[in-house]
C-alpha cells in the first residue's frame, strides 16, 4: 500500500533531481579501490609534495638556513657522511641491534602467543602480567638495563626486546582466538589430536597474522634502538643523531632522519612482500 | 556399521536459563543407509548431529557405533559442515588428504586417495586450486571428499546443502546419492527441506522443537536410484505430505 501511493509522486520527478540516490563518486567510494594510476599519481604526490613544501621553505629565506637546511644542503650532508665511512658503521651498529632484539622477541612471541590464545589456562596465568609490564615504557627500562648489562650490546637488545615481546605475543594470541572454532572441529572430527590441531591448523592459520604483527612492531623497535643510542652508545644512527646536535650540524640530522624513514619503510615493504609471497590465500 | 542414539538428553546452561536442547531421542542408523533428520531450526539437529560427532558430550543417554560409546570425535565419524570449513591456506588436493595425513599414511598413498575421491565428486582439475577460488557448490564437494578419504563408518552432514542456490542444490542431491550408491557410506543427513529429505533418504525422523525429541519415523519406500523425475511421482508427494504434516503438528 506504501509503494502504492509512493509511485505516482516518483514517476512525476525528473530522472536528474532524484536526491535520493547515492551518487557516484571516484575519490569518497567507502572501502573501494581506486583506478590504478590515480593510485600511483597520489603515493608520488604523497612524497613529493612535501619535498617541494620543504624545498621552497628552506630556499625562501623565511627561516634561517642554519635550523632548516635546505635538500641540497642534506644531500651533501649524505655524501659527506658517506664519505667519511661512519655511515656505514653507524647503519650496521643499528640494524644488528634491532635485528638479534627482534628476532629474540619474534622467536619467543610465536609460541607464547599461539598457547595463550589456544588455551585458556595459559592466557589466565599470563595475561594479566603481560598487560601490566607491557604499560610500563620500554624506554624507562633503560638505567636498570645499563647497571644490569653495562654499556655493552646487551642492553641495547634487551631493550628491544622488552619493547616488543609484549605486543607481539598480545597481538599473535588475539590472532589465534579468531581462528574459526568450525575448522578446530572438522580438524577433530578428520581424526586431528590437539597437537595436530594446534601445529597443522592453528598455526598455519595465523602465520598471515604473525607477519602483520612483526611488521607493525619493527616501527616500535627501531623507535626503541634510536632512544638507547642517544642515551648510551659509541656508534649507531641515534649516536650519530646526538653528536650532530652537539655540533649544531641539522643537515646531518636531517639526513639520518632520512634514513631511518627509508630503512623502515623498506623493511616494511618487505615484509609486505613476503606476506604476499608466503600467504597467497590470505592476500587480496 | 551401526549407529544407535539412546535416551538422549542435552542441556545448554546460559547464564539467565538453562536451555533443553534434546530431550530423549532415540535413533539408529544401519549399515548403507541413507537417513535424514528434518525439523524447525531451533529443534536441536545441529546439537543431536555434534553429540554424534562427539563434539558435545550428552548430559544423559548415550550414543554408540558398533557397539562402542562415543566419548569425543574421531575419524570414524566423518563430518561435512553447513559452512564448507575447508582450510583455506591449503589447495584442494591438499585438504582432501588432510585427514590421512592425520593418521600418519605416507605421501604417495596420500595422494593417490585424494586423487580418487577428487575424481569422484568430478573436481580433479580443481586439485591445485585454493578453496577461495571455488564456489559453494564446489567447496561443498571438496569438503564431502576430505570427510570420505578417512573412510569413516558414518557420514554425518549438517544441511550441507543450505547455503547453495536451487539450482545447485538440486545437483548436488542428484549426485549425493550416487555417491551414496558408489561408496555404500551410512549417511546421516540434517536438513529443514523437506522435499530433500524426501528424495534423498530411505528412512526420515522428525524431530519437534524446544524440547527437540523425535517426533515421528518415516520409511520411504521410493526406489533406490532416483532422478529428477521421482520428484514428479505422487508417492513422493505423498510422502513430503506426510513430513510437512508431522513437522505441523509439532508446532
Ligand atoms: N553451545 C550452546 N549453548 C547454548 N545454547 C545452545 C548451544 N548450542 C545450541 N544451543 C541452543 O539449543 C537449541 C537447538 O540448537 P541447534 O541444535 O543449533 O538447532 P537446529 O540445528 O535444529 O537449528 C537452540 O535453542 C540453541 O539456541
Ligand atoms: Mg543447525
Amino acid at each position: 500500500m506504501i509503494t502504492e501511493s509512493a509511485a505516482p509522486t516518483t514517476s512525476q520527478r525528473e530522472p536528474q533531481d532524484n536526491q535520493k540516490s547515492l551518487r557516484p563518486s571516484l575519490f569518497w567510494r567507502l572501502g573501494k579501490p581506486i583506478p590504478i594510476r590515480l593510485d600511483w599519481a597520489l603515493r608520488t604526490a604523497s612524497v613529493i609534495v612535501p619535498l617541494i613544501l620543504w624545498w621552497a621553505l628552506s630556499s625562501s629565506g623565511i627561516v634561517n638556513p642554519k635550523f632548516l637546511p635546505s635538500p641540497i644542503d642534506v644531500m651533501g650532508a649524505f655524501g659527506r657522511l658517506w664519505a667519511e665511512g661512519l655511515f656505514f658503521d653507524d647503519l650496521s651498529a643499528s640494524i644488528f641491534r634491532v635485528g638479534s632484539g627482534f628476532l629474540l622477541a619474534a622467536v619467543l612471541s610465536i609460541p607464547l602467543g599461539i598457547s595463550m590464545g589456544a588455551f585458556a589456562a595459559v592466557r589466565s596465568l599470563l595475561e594479566p602480567i603481560m598487560g601490566i609490564v607491557r604499560y610500563m615504557p620500554a624506554p624507562a627500562f633503560i638505567p636498570l638495563l645499563i647497571i644490569y648489562l653495562g654499556l655493552d650490546e646487551a642492553p641495547k637488545i634487551a631493550l628491544i626486546f622488552i619493547g616488543v615481546i609484549f605486543f607481539n605475543t598480545l597481538m599473535i594470541m588475539d590472532a589465534v582466538k579468531f581462528v574459526p572454532q568450525h575448522l578446530l572441529e572438522a580438524t577433530y572430527t578428520l581424526g586431528g589430536s590437539r597437537r595436530q590441531t594446534l601445529m597443522q591448523v592453528i598455526t598455519p592459520y595465523v602465520v598471515p597474522n604473525i607477519i602483520d604483527t612483526f611488521r607493525i612492531n619493527m616501527a616500535a623497535a627501531w623507535n626503541l634502538v634510536v632512544v638507547a643510542e642517544l642515551i648510551a652508545a659509541n656508534e649507531g644512527l641515534g649516536k650519530r643523531i646526538e653528536i650532530a646536535q652537539r655540533f649544531f650540524r641539522t643537515d646531518e640530522i636531517f639526513a639520518y632522519l632520512i634514513i631511518l624513514g627509508v630503512i623502515g619503510f623498506l623493511v616494511d615493504l618487505s615484509l609486505r612482500v613476503l606476506l604476499k609471497a608466503t600467504c597467497k590465500w590470505a592476500v587480496d | 556399521m551401526h549407529l544407535e542414539v539412546s535416551g538422549l538428553h542435552k542441556q545448554f546452561a546460559t547464564p539467565q536459563e538453562t536451555i533443553q536442547a534434546l530431550k530423549d531421542v532415540n535413533l539408529h542408523v544401519e549399515q548403507g543407509e541413507f537417513v535424514c533428520v528434518v525439523g524447525a531450526s531451533g529443534s536441536g539437529k545441529s546439537t543431536l548431529l555434534r553429540l554424534i560427532a562427539g563434539l558435545e558430550m550428552p548430559t544423559t543417554g548415550w550414543i554408540e557405533v558398533d557397539g562402542e560409546r562415543v566419548i569425543g570425535p574421531g575419524a570414524d565419524r566423518g563430518m561435512v559442515f553447513q559452512d564448507y570449513t575447508l582450510y583455506p591456506w591449503m589447495t584442494v588436493q591438499k585438504n582432501v588428504e588432510f585427514g590421512l595425513k592425520l593418521q600418519g599414511i605416507g605421501k604417495q598413498e596420500r595422494k593417490e586417495q585424494a586423487s580418487y575421491y577428487l575424481g569422484m565428486v568430478g573436481l580433479v582439475e580443481f586439485a591445485q586450486s585454493l578453496p577461495k577460488q571455488l564456489s559453494g557448490g564446489m567447496k561443498q564437494r571438496v569438503a564431502i571428499a576430505r570427510a570420505l578419504t578417512s573412510q569413516p563408518k558414518i557420514l554425518l552432514m549438517d544441511e550441507p546443502f543450505g547455503a547453495l542456490d536451487v539450482q545447485t542444490k538440486e545437483n548436488m542431491q542428484q549426485f549425493m546419492l550416487e555417491l551414496w550408491e558408489r561408496t555404500g557410506t551410512s549417511i546421516l543427513m540434517i536438513t529443514h527441506d523437506v522435499r530433500e529429505a524426501v528424495f534423498l533418504s530411505q528412512r526420515i525422523y522428525v524431530m519437534t522443537a524446544r524440547p527437540g525429541t523425535v517426533r515421528a519415523e518415516i520409511a520411504v519406500n521410493l526406489d533406490k536410484s532416483r532422478t529428477r523425475q521421482t520428484r514428479e511421482l505422487p508417492q513422493f508427494k505423498t510422502y513430503q505430505d506426510e513430513v510437512t504434516a508431522q513437522l505441523l503438528v509439532s508446532t
